[in-house]
């Protein structure tokens, strides 16, 4: 079969039919056998890994991924001590870099940077994070740890809980899951309710998510949870924060009392998750962040089309 | 009066542009956007609030030794998309037709989100919009997915010229 990636960037999720998508997390699990071993099949390329915008996990991952399959990493963690600093448009950074490698990862704080970089250069530019627009290799490996932990998307019931007004990571998730056949449950204090438009964006394309207040209860009903992040600076005082955080805290007690769902979350936790669940089974936020690079192994090796295995 | 009598009221051209069936109360933002320099040449007539057989009321622009650009077309356009444009030679309206909203559009406007990479000083790049209604006008930036209605785009449409 071609490979309809061969040579292209990868900005967003929001264009990819359920069979791109679907034939990326297929490639991830041909991946899984060279995660720890690695492979040859990248030898003698190079990734440039441009963060304009600090972010370690993804950084990381990234550079484990090119490295499991053969290939070499050079970059920026950040813009510190770089021509960036002295003012350089990020139009001439990835212009220069692009000289040097085979392809580009990068992450930057302005919405739509990455399609800026993909328009100028004539290799393959993987967007790891667009100020608050897309972020397209976590939903990826969002979507490729749901598959895995239940063997498939279709016909399971899955609750986002948290900050869905606010959270990229939901807001592009619920996006992808229109392409399944799930229950979506949402549930999130009042004041992070997801923003009308998006809420009817999924009705439009045939989710109709369940719009929950009560934790326990939406926990009882999903086979799976995606908990994220609740933000001090969302709220207006301390106190109302703390009794919202602490409202959406997931403990061993609550995972108990209702079935044992998997429990996601992009990570880093604050509160939402208490510790003392991390030992039981399907606690799967760790190897959550490990699917990461199976997952953008797949996607380097389609963009650079390379042969594995 | 007949209607007739009405037309005269408004100063016919030798050469130039008559926009006409501006959407009433909408013509002083049109010129704005339109780039009349030659302050000599230039002679504007202004008709505000007329009687319109088709419309009620309509406004009308005639401007004298000018003639559209395609990117103001789109700007009037985007303002009052039911207006027409009439191009006049020798006294005569040597052509007619009404605007038309490109699909694209590049460069007219700014996006109204700052953290745009196409808002990012010194960065090459021109913003583009893709039109994805017509009534009620909604554009989306093809480079951060912001949406924008009327309203902003008028305002946008302002503040970058
Ligand atoms: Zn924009």
């Amino acid at each position: 079969m071609p490979n309809p990636f061969a040579g292209e960037s990868f900005i967003s999720i929001g264009d990819k039919t359920r069979d791109q998508l679907e034939s990326i997390m297929d490639r991830a699990e041909l991946m899984e056998k060279y995660r720890n071993k690695g492979t040859d099949a990248a030898r003698g390329l190079l990734m440039g890994t441009l963060f304009f915008e600090p972010s370690t996990r993804t950084r990381l991952s990234f550079q484990a991924a090119m490295k499991r399959l053969g290939g070499d990493v050079i970059g920026f963690p950040s813009t510190e001590g770089t021509s960036v600093q002295k003012g350089e448009t990020l139009a001439d950074t990835v212009r220069t870099v692009s000289q040097y490698v085979n392809i580009i990862v990068m992450r930057h704080p302005s919405e739509g940077s990455a399609k800026l970089a993909a328009s100028l250069l004539d290799i393959p530019v993987i967007n790891g994070g667009d100020g608050s627009a897309n972020h397209p290799t976590q939903t990826l490996l969002d979507l490729y740890t749901i598959r895995k932990e239940l063997g498939r998307i279709d016909g399971h019931t899955i609750a986002l809980a948290g900050d869905l007004r606010y959270s990229r990571t939901t807001r592009s998730l619920s996006r992808a899951l229109c392409h399944y056949d799930v229950k979506l449950i949402l549930n999130s204090p009042e004041q992070l309710r997801m923003k009308k438009d998006l809420l009817y964006e999924l009705e439009e394309r045939g989710l109709n998510p369940v719009v929950a207040s009560d934790l326990e209860k939406s926990l009882d009903e999903a086979d799976l949870v995606y908990a994220t992040r609740i933000q001090k600076e969302r709220f207006p005082n301390l106190a109302e924060y703390e009794k919202v955080a602490h409202a959406y805290e997931i403990d061993r007690d609550l995972l108990e009392k209702t079935g044992n769902p998997h429990l996601m979350h992009p990570l880093p936790r604050v509160t939402e998750i208490n510790p003392d669940v991390d030992d039981l089974e399907n606690s799967v936020f760790f190897e959550q962040a490990g699917n990461g690079v199976p997952v953008r192994m797949a996607l380097i090796s389609d963009l650079l089309d390379l042969e594995v295995g | 009066m007949n209607p007739e009598k009405k037309k005269m009221k408004i100063t016919r051209i030798e050469n130039g542009t008559a926009i006409d069936h501006i959407a009433p109360g909408s013509a002083l933002k049109v010129l704005e956007l339109l780039d009349l320099k030659d302050e000599k040449k230039n002679s504007i007539t202004i008709a505000i609030r007329v009687d319109s057989n088709e419309m009620g009321k309509k406004d009308l622009l005639k401007i004298e030794d000018k003639f559209l650009t395609p990117t103001e077309s789109a700007m009037i356009a985007l303002i009052s998309p039911d207006a027409t444009i009439n191009i006049i030679k020798s006294f005569e309206v040597t052509e007619k037709h009404p605007v038309e909203l490109p699909e694209e559009l590049t460069g007219i406007f700014d996006c109204s989100n700052p953290n745009c990479i196409t808002n990012q000083e010194r960065e090459p790049v021109e913003s583009k919009f893709k039109v994805t209604d017509k009534d009620p006008l909604t554009v989306r930036c093809l480079y951060c997915d912001n949406l924008m209605e009327e309203e902003q785009i008028t305002h946008q449409l302002i503040r970058s010229k």
